[in-house]
């Protein structure tokens, strides 16, 4: 059976990617996943950021799908607003959003994510 | 160019979100608050960085909160936008909101996050700079590096830690 492909897409003006891929393999290990397998991109322009749909950073994507809906957001080289479960602002997505949309992936894949 | 500690801190005079002006001056310390409304880390710190404002105004302590970034690439942090946040939310403003439309404060402090703090002493010295405290995720942690170097300045002593690395999205330059 196949894996989802797992991409996380940064700017470098926004210093939250070494957590949010620390985190995100964080998740995809307690999924049953490789944690080493993320494709990580740097969107370095206003041209990457349109042909990317890049709408802040970090973005993480699994088979293509946001983990957290970017809603109407614009394409912009940005820090990405994201909130926690609690409500909290946060530069970086909820673990739990993380988890939960690897789990559907894993889902649509036909594997059982771990209990 | 890095503005050292001790060295007098850059002069202003910007406008608030109601077109008053603001210079530095006269307080027994002065804290500088470089944010905006687009990024993360400036809007999970503000509410820490707020009750700073409100717990040591009685201590004569003066804060400005100063937007320099781009409107034109980031319309979240245009002037209009500004005084939209500050209209919605004016309990969350103890400070004035300052634009620094032409970003040359920004760039005299060499301000590089939002948010990106400083602290001057009565003089108008510069005595802290860095961060509000340790992690944007943790309002538990109450600004404590911003804290404790009032306290420092207050009391008339050297600010123990006088420089921490401003964390938050870039500053939006022009050009």
């Amino acid at each position: 059976m196949s894996a989802p492909l797992v991409e996380l897409l940064y700017w470098e003006g926004c210093p939250s990617h070494p957590r949010a891929l620390a985190e995100l393999r964080e998740e995809l290990a307690a999924t049953g996943l490789d944690p080493q397998a993320v494709t990580v991109r740097e969107v370095r322009s206003d041209a990457d950021a349109a042909r990317e749909r890049f709408t802040g950073s970090p973005t993480i994507r699994i088979d293509g799908r946001d983990v957290v809906d970017p809603g109407g957001e614009p394409v912009l080289l940005t820090c990405r607003i994201y909130h926690r479960r609690d409500g909290r602002i946060s530069p970086v997505p909820d673990p739990h959003d993380v988890r939960d949309a690897l789990r559907a992936a894993l889902a649509d894949h036909g594997r059982t994510p771990p209990a | 160019m890095t503005l050292a500690l001790g060295s007098p801190a850059p002069a202003f005079v910007l406008p608030d979100t109601s077109g008053a002006l603001h210079a530095a001056g006269g307080a027994p310390a002065t804290v500088v608050v470089f944010t905006c409304n687009h990024c993360p880390y400036a809007l999970a710190w503000h509410e820490r960085i707020a009750d700073v404002a409100r717990d040591y105004a009685a201590q004569g302590v003066v804060m400005f909160a100063i937007n320099s970034n781009d409107a034109e690439r980031y319309p979240r942090d245009s002037y209009a936008a500004m005084k939209e946040r500050v209209a919605r939310e004016p309990q969350d403003w103890p400070m004035p909101y300052l634009h620094d439309a032409t970003q040359e404060v920004a760039r005299a402090y060499d301000a590089k996050t939002t948010p990106d703090v400083f602290v001057l002493d009565a003089d108008g010295l510069l005595a802290y700079r860095g961060a509000p405290d340790a992690d944007s995720d943790d309002p538990g942690r109450h600004a404590a590096w911003l804290r404790a170097a009032l306290d420092d300045v207050l009391a008339g002593r050297p600010v123990a830690t006088p420089l921490t690395e401003p964390v938050g999205c870039s500053i939006k330059w022009r050009g």
